[in-house]
């Protein structure tokens, strides 16, 4: 399947900022997606508000980009009434774990048969920067110009707790690991959900000096440890900060059994 | 099974439900809310016994949510809540509006505002029906007044948000939901389904023709329709264009007011009377027998609120010296009443109004007729 087989070319080109990561997701999709060879005539995309969830209305599939939070309540719908679909939502740090957090724990407790793609660039992008859950601690934005005084949430480790079947989380560094957690998401049976670290110099970035986006890629190298590593350096996953560690890698794999409609 | 055609005796909220069984309801998503819950309980029991999805969600705006998401797959879905929940539900309902998604939204009012009264009556709710979400939008609501209106109305609002892609309301009240009392499922009873695009992968999936209503593509047919809340031009795509989002915005609204008279029903008692009782829901029981005790009394029962029966009502006025508006709010719907009234000529509009969380006594509205305040 080559690149606009799957994107939609007549929206080209596309509205992301130099040095956002969702290109990199966007090729990292393309390349599990074609190489599982989904029928994408039988595959619904769906998506809240922000710059991950612009990434549906590119791809040449049914879409529907629903309400800020929403997608994971929209996306439960369509699977439970047509669970012959494949329903893939991409979704952002603001969506997954704010104004949707309720949605997000209760889809994955749920275990309905979906795949997450959350990208998570720990900012409000679409609406200039201000601070999201995920957020660093310390850290500048709009909205923290004396620094973020809140932890941030750790959405993998949230996902595991809630129930989810499968659960990874990689930087846009790791582009075969994060390939192959997509296509290990898809194939899974149950809530299935993939963190993805990403860059926004654009509104991240700007204020925490690292403007140019090899600063954030930098950043995102540093900052990134593997979950072998981070266990034995004996690492707080959720003690989160700029000058702190995330931990990446696959979180979780088990097989309960996805919500099924009839008892 | 369904419900067999012949007379029955149900509450009204179990008739809701057989009403939307009837209608072809195969998802339903819903959070528990007095006093709505009876329907959610009825549909748990019953839709797996009819092939169908019941989803109980983690709030009223998963589950408006689960029910667009529903609609697209091409199956009939709708929710039901009262107050509280409705008021979650409102950035949804212009979500379906916008993007012109069938769903059905059953909301048994309560008295509030906030908590409120969660046992008992009010019809607080009907001017958020239409105006509750932002920006200006079309919405379809239906005021039932007794158990057979619950079955009848609740197929009929299928019915319409199916023929025009609009979230249509069943604007029940605590008392008709909670009524229990004799109905009668006809023999033959109509269905109407909503029109699908059967083409595949085009770009127009937004396009109408003369009825103002597209072709609904379905997700899963190889369409590859996309559905934003943003605004959008036919093809589904965002745009900024203003002229494109003033193209949408009064196409949306005007499909509704352009089958305003297929749309809006009332029903009237002795028309031309000197004097008129308007009213719709539980209190019209009251207003019913008011009219019944005096010769000059006539009465109007609003079966649609949403669009507003403007013509019917002008129709069933004229001539009329005195109007007086009965509703268990501050005067909701009064001023739209007291508009078309006072365009016919009438001069005398006065509200009978009550928010103590119980129906009118016969007796208090022919003492305020007779009062004259």
């Amino acid at each position: 399947m080559e690149f606009f087989d799957l994107f939609r070319e007549d929206r080209w080109p596309h509205m992301f900022c130099p040095g956002c990561g969702i290109g990199t997701v966007m090729n990292c999709f393309h390349r599990a997606f074609s190489e599982m060879n989904m029928d994408q005539d039988r595959t619904v995309f769906v998506s809240g508000i922000g710059c991950a969830s612009r990434i549906i209305g590119y791809i040449r599939a049914d879409s529907i980009h629903t309400t800020h939070g929403r997608a994971l309540a929209v996306a439960t719908g369509i699977k439970l009434a047509n669970p012959d679909l494949n329903v893939i939502v991409f979704s952002g740090d603001g969506d997954i774990g704010a104004i949707g957090g309720n949605h997000f724990i209760n889809a994955a407790r749920r275990n309905v048969d979906i795949s997450v793609f959350c990208i998570n660039n720990y900012i409000y992008g679409m609406t200039g920067g201000q601070a999201s859950t995920t957020t660093p601690y310390k850290s500048y934005s709009t909205t923290t110009p004396y620094g973020s005084k809140e932890y941030p949430f750790d959405l993998a480790e949230v996902a595991v707790a809630s129930g989810a079947n499968y659960v990874a989380r990689w930087t846009i560094r790791n582009v075969k690991e994060l390939t192959s957690s997509m296509t290990k998401a898809m194939q899974k049976k149950g809530f299935s959900f993939v963190e993805i670290a990403s860059p926004c110099p654009t509104s991240f970035g700007r204020r925490n000096r690292m403007a140019d986006p090899t600063q954030m890629f930098e950043w995102l190298k540093i900052i990134s440890v593997r979950k072998e590593k981070s266990h034995a350096w004996g690492l707080d996953q959720l003690d989160l900060n700029i000058e702190g560690r995330i931990t990446i890698g696959e979180f979780i794999e088990r097989n309960r059994s996805p919500y099924g409609l009839i008892a | 099974m369904k419900l067999q055609p012949g007379t029955h005796f149900l509450q009204g909220n179990e008739a809701c439900v057989e009403g939307a069984l009837w209608a072809g309801l195969t998802f339903y998503a819903g959070y528990p809310i007095t006093p709505s819950t009876e329907i959610a309980e009825g549909l748990a029991v019953r839709m797996p016994e009819e092939g169908g999805a019941f989803l109980q969600m983690e709030d009223e705006i998963a589950s408006i949510s689960a029910i667009i998401g529903a609609s697209w797959t091409g199956t009939k879905a709708m929710t039901a809540t009262s107050g509280p929940g409705f008021s979650l539900m409102q950035e949804s309902i212009g979500y379906a509006a916008m993007t012109e998604t069938p769903i059905v939204i059953v909301d048994v009012m309560r008295g509030g505002p906030s908590t409120g009264l969660p046992t008992m009556v009010g019809q607080g709710d009907v001017m958020q029906a239409k105006y509750g979400s932002h920006g200006d939008y079309p919405v379809i609501a239906l005021a039932p007044s007794s158990v057979q209106d619950m079955f009848d109305l609740t197929i009929r609002a299928f019915n319409l948000s199916e023929k025009y892609r609009v979230p249509t309301i069943l604007l029940a009240d605590a008392e008709i939901g909670h009524m229990r009392g004799k109905f009668i499922v006809p023999q033959r009873v109509e269905i109407v389904d909503r029109r699908v695009r059967t083409d595949k992968v085009w770009h127009d999936g937004f396009a109408y023709d003369e009825t103002l209503v597209p072709k609904m593509p379905i997700f899963g047919k190889g369409f590859r329709v996309h559905v934003t809340g943003l605004s959008h031009d036919i093809a589904g795509y965002p745009t900024s264009d203003h002229e494109v989002h003033e193209e949408l915005v009064r196409r949306l609204q005007e499909k509704v007011d352009r089958h305003s008279e297929d749309i809006c029903r009332l029903v009237v008692h002795r028309p031309g009377s000197k004097r008129m009782l308007v009213s719709y829901g539980s209190p019209s029981f009251a207003a019913w027998e008011a009219m019944m005790e005096s010769e000059d009394v006539g009465m109007v029962d609003l079966k649609t609120l949403w669009p507003f029966p403007s013509q019917m009502l002008a129709q069933a006025i004229s001539g009329s010296s005195e109007v007086v508006m009965v509703e268990l709010n501050l005067g909701q719907m009064f001023r739209e009443v007291q508009r078309v009234a006072c365009d016919e000529g009438c001069r005398q509009v006065r509200l009978f109004s009550k928010v103590g969380g119980e129906v009118p006594r016969p007796s208090e509205i022919i003492s305020f007729m007779k009062g004259g305040g």
